[in-house]
């Protein structure tokens, strides 16, 4: 705080780490525009527009999928304290489901599974509904079917202590990525689904669509983020918060703390849903192998504790930055590292990843932008709660 | 000095006890009943499947002993349990020979000017083992260095958190971070593809009552066995053992008594430290060396931790039977296909969870 | 009052301690305790009683004032070095290892120095024979008084010079409590310092030299028992006479 006195008045009250934090949204956003435009001369030698913005648009698609996931793990941990290892479980069936409402009856020898709704959808044809009815019933339904395993989770461990339920998610995320692999008949196993439609895709040219694919996602991140701000602020809101300072508080006003647990649970993983119905639509193409650890569960917890963990704006940030850092790192590569470094790359970005979230916890555990509660001050009063609550009278 | 009269054994008390553990076994009795039921149903008509199950069970338990020996002193999931197990095997490897991932991936260098493999005869199978002493030698200094690695990680990172008063769910997350970083340190070093200690050919025995075992899971066993022998001496024969078992059922009467707590948190990392280890290469001898196994190993981990009950040693072991055979003769019947193993240990876990949730030995809650 | 010719055993002077950030659930005790002395304090619930014993042995913060051991000032010292000095303490509940053994839980008494633990062992053993049949029987399954008598042994195994006991005949039976005032006694007897936290106002007074009253985390009454079991407000409030 050498600074303090010299600075200006706007700058008051702001500390350092609110400077970090800004130099590194700054210089993502700068960074990320030149990345696209170096990243489109690989396929055109003097740049190119068309090229830039592809790789542009899908960083921000991206960020938005990404966003929303992030944001339904907030709504479990970051407001609740609810641990959810299993982020892929809940990502994957959005995506999965999305994708077979909205796509047409299996063609080929190759293909199987279930569902292939899209054209049925059309009913009337006159609104034109074949752009955009699917899509909402799909997005509908994989919002309902995340929402529905949430609970079918949340039944046996949720009045356990909470890390019962992170092994659980775990859990189910195995039983997830299983079933999509070994049962073809289902979802095509391992050789994933390709061609899922893009909503209001016949209204604009193919190769603007990504241009809409950024409207569409944004509008999405958009409603989730207004839709939470409101929910947390809410009557049903308040109880959510006040579960997590004080859950016995909680209790002993008469509120069922399962059920509020549940709920939260519940309503995080629709979220996830929404968040891999998305998926679905922006990348069109879905494979088991897509759906990693890392990618479809880890990463977000990185982006949630770097952002800042009960903050929705947080969790959009920390999307931000990770997704941003992420792609820089990409960019990198193509420059000279040499072999040892270059070859490990993708290891090494796990790597940070990790990093970054022990880091977090142990230095600076609000994560990068200011917060709106705080997590810590949460754990503490959970702890002094543990250890004071009394024992039952030994009995004679 | 006070001389009161001697009292004879209390026979009420002893009669109430009695009656409360045989009510606790009734109440647990279909359960017992399901896995003895299976067992022996397996032991006639799935041997092999029952077989490899006693061996995975065997590395299973040692996983999960220490994984609810953590639990029990520290009282936090360990989520990082399966891939400090790989992170392990991973380091007797390269201790035995010394060999990373070169310059580019797919290509391998020397990182060890000395391995453990240049020692005379080493690496020449003994018995009919796939493997040398080498192995064997490999393994005990990795159970060192894994000790070790555990504590410093205690230091670094669960002492700070502890000295902060964090929560449980604090301790998980962190522990999930660090299981990813020793899933990256693996990748960076060894890459993704999986590897095998020994490339030699894996001999059979034929054991009575038609059972035949690869010489290598008799290892398994004899070396679960010896080192599951070890750990119970030291819970239950020694002053740390005790003191250890003492703070995993009352930490603050463990620092009312005067017990440095600190110094038995250092020793359950250790000792969890030698546990993961050992689990870690004998996993790997019986499956391969693979840095996505890890990860996964979770689930029948904890499975096993919670069918004993979490934070009770014994009960960890018979869990760790339980969930090895199982897992592995439950994907012999026709509607399950292999891949379905770990999801067997989940569906365990979850029933254990929904019908006894502190495990087939815990009071009913 | 010749005893207080010597530094007491255990002083305790205007402690101030609380469990949440900001609120005081003590507010200025002070109590005293010679040796050989048997001290008890009682008080309603919530008074602040276990709260008191949970300062005195570092287990809470004193946010003020000061505590010393034989003279020598212990404020907010660990609780593994006041058991060193001679300091031991009976918590309320949970005060004995339920999945260890009987000797296992009395060995965990003695866990910081081990001299002279056979002999200590048959010490204790000897004061609580119910026990000494059954040395390698699980804790948790005693029954309420014998698991009480079993906290006071583990408390007993480093031969402490300060005893501080909260609430031991709780929830028992009335043989039951006489038998544990009876071996408190006894322990007392042999030159342990005693300070006990009691509901139970007549049957503490009565087998006590002095007595403290605490109500609301401050110092009500004190004096010798037999004063204060004659006492109208202590008669009133605790005895219900
Ligand atoms: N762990 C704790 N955290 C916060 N407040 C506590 C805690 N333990 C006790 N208190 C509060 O401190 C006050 C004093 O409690 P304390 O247990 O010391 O009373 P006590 O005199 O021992 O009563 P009792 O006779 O019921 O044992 C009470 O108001 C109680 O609510
Ligand atoms: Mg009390």
């Amino acid at each position: 705080m050498i600074l303090a006195g010299k600075r200006p008045a706007w700058a008051r009250g702001l500390k350092p780490s609110d400077f970090i934090a800004t130099a590194v949204l700054l210089t993502i956003t700068l960074a990320i525009p030149f990345i696209a435009y170096e990243q489109s001369r690989g396929a055109f030698p003097d740049g190119n527009i068309a090229g830039t913005m592809s790789f542009y648009t899908a960083f921000l698609v991206t960020v938005g999928v990404f966003a929303l996931l992030t944001m339904g793990l907030n709504i479990q941990w970051g407001y609740t304290g609810v641990i959810n290892f299993g982020v892929l479980a809940f990502f994957m069936l959005g995506a999965y489901t999305t994708a077979i409402i909205t796509k047409g009856d299996p063609q080929g020898d190759f293909t199987t599974y279930i569902g292939g709704w899209g054209n049925d959808l059309n009913l009337i044809p006159a609104l034109a509904t074949d752009q955009w009815l699917p899509f909402v019933i799909a997005t509908a339904a994989a919002a309902l079917a995340a929402g529905l395993l949430a609970l079918l989770v949340a039944f046996p461990t949720l009045h356990l202590r909470e890390d019962y339920l992170a092994i659980a998610t775990i859990g189910i995320a195995e039983v997830m990525r299983r079933v999509v692999i070994e049962e073809r008949w289902m979802v095509n196993g391992s050789r994933g689904l390709t061609g899922v439609p893009q909503p209001l895709g016949g209204l604009v040219d193919q190769s603007d669509y990504k241009y809409l694919n950024v409207v569409i996602v944004g509008i999405v991140v958009i409603i989730v983020f207004f839709a939470l701000e409101r929910a947390v602020r809410s009557p049903w809101g308040r109880v959510l918060r006040g579960l997590s300072d004080d859950e016995e508080a909680t209790a002993a006003s008469g509120k069922n703390v399962f059920a509020f647990k549940t709920q939260s649970f519940v309503v995080g993983a629709a979220i996830m849903g929404i968040g891999g119905s998305m998926y679905a639509y922006a990348f069109s193409a879905l494979s088991p192998d897509a759906f990693t650890h890392l990618f479809a569960t880890f990463i977000f917890w990185a982006m949630l504790m770097v952002g800042g963990s009960g903050n929705n704006k947080g969790a959009i940030a920390g999307a931000y930055v990770i997704w941003g850092l992420w792609t820089i790192s990409l960019q990198m590569q193509g420059y000279e590292l040499g072999d040892v470094i270059e070859s490990r790359m993708p290891f090494i970005r796990g790597l940070l990843l990790g990093v970054a979230i022990v880091g977090v916890l142990l230095i600076r555990p609000l994560g990068l932008l200011p917060q709106e509660r705080r997590v810590s001050a949460w754990v503490e009063r959970r702890v002094k709660k543990e250890r004071s609550t009394p024992a039952p009278p030994a009995e004679t | 000095m006070a001389t009161p009269q001697t009292i004879s054994p209390n026979l009420g008390d002893r009669l109430r006890g009695f009656q409360r553990s045989a009510g606790n076994i009734a109440a647990g009795g279909g359960l017992w009943a399901a896995i003895i039921g299976f067992t022996v149903w397996a032991a006639f008509a799935e041997r092999d499947a029952l077989t490899v199950g006693i061996v995975l069970g065997a590395i299973l338990a040692l996983g999960a002993v220490g994984l609810t020996l953590i639990f029990g002193v520290l009282k936090f999931a360990h989520f990082a349990h399966g891939d400090s197990m790989m992170l392990s095997a991973f380091i007797a490897w390269l201790l035995l020979n010394g060999i990373i991932v070169g310059e580019r991936a797919g290509s391998e260098t020397t990182l060890l000017p000395v391995t453990i493999n240049d020692l005379p005869g080493a690496d020449s199978a003994i018995w009919e083992f796939s493997f040398g002493y080498g192995l064997i030698v490999a393994m005990l200094l990795t159970a060192v260095l894994t000790a070790g690695m555990m504590v410093g990680i205690d230091r670094v990172v669960y002492r700070r958190l502890r000295r902060r008063k964090s929560g449980i769910v604090i301790f998980a997350i962190a522990s999930l971070g660090l299981a990813f970083v020793m899933r990256s340190v693996i990748l960076i070093f060894w890459g993704p593809t999986p590897r095998l200690y020994t490339p030699g050919i894996r001999n059979r025995i034929d054991l009575p009552f038609d059972v035949s075992v690869l010489a290598d899971q008799l290892f398994i066993l004899a070396a679960a066995f010896v080192v599951t022998g070890i750990v119970y001496v030291m819970l239950f024969r020694t002053k740390l053992g005790k003191a250890m078992r003492a703070m995993a059922d009352n930490p603050d009467l463990a620092l009312i008594s005067g017990i440095d707590t600190d110094r038995i948190i250092t020793w359950t990392w250790a000792v969890a430290g030698c546990l993961i280890a050992v689990a870690g290469v004998l996993l790997a001898l019986q499956a391969h060396l693979d840095s996505e196994l890890g990860f996964a190993l979770l689930l029948p981990l904890f499975a096993a931790a919670i069918v004993g009950g979490l934070g009770n040693p014994q009960g960890a072991l018979v869990g760790g039977f339980v969930v090895g055979i199982t897992q592995e003769v439950a994907v012999t019947f026709d509607f399950l296909s292999p891949g379905y193993k770990f999801s067997v240990a989940f569906a365990i876990l979850i029933l254990i969870l929904l019908v006894r949730p502190r495990g087939l030995f815990g009071e009913r809650s | 009052m010749t005893k207080t010719q010597a530094a007491p055993l255990l002083e305790v002077k205007d402690v101030v301690a609380g469990y949440a950030s900001e609120v005081d659930i003590l507010h200025g005790v002070s109590i005293t305790v010679h040796g050989g002395e048997m001290v008890a304090i009682i008080g309603p619930n919530g008074a602040g009683k276990s709260t008191l014993l949970r300062a005195i042995f570092g287990l809470l913060a004193a946010r003020r004032g000061q505590i010393k051991l034989k003279g020598q000032d212990v404020t907010n010292h660990a609780p593994n070095e006041l058991v060193l000095r001679g300091l031991s303490y009976v918590p309320q509940v949970d005060n004995v290892f339920p999945s260890l053994s009987i000797l296992e839980n009395l060995e965990m008494g003695a866990f910081i120095r081990e001299e002279g633990l056979a002999e200590r062992l048959e010490y204790v053993l000897s004061l609580f024979p119910d026990l000494a049949g059954r040395r390698g029987e699980k804790a948790g399954k005693l029954s309420g008084g014998q698991r009480q008598m079993l906290a006071l042994g583990r408390a007993l195994m480093l031969d402490p010079n300060v005893l501080l006991l909260d609430e031991p005949s709780a929830s028992l039976s009335p043989k039951m409590v006489d038998m544990i005032f009876d071996r408190i006694k006894m322990i007392n007897a042999e030159g342990t310092g005693i300070l006990l936290v009691e509901q139970n106002a007549r049957e503490a007074l009565s087998v006590c030299h002095r007595g403290y009253v605490l109500a609301m985390g401050e110092n009500r009454l004190e004096g010798e028992a037999k004063s204060l079991l004659d006492n109208e407000e202590v008669g009133k409030l605790y005895m219900g006479t």
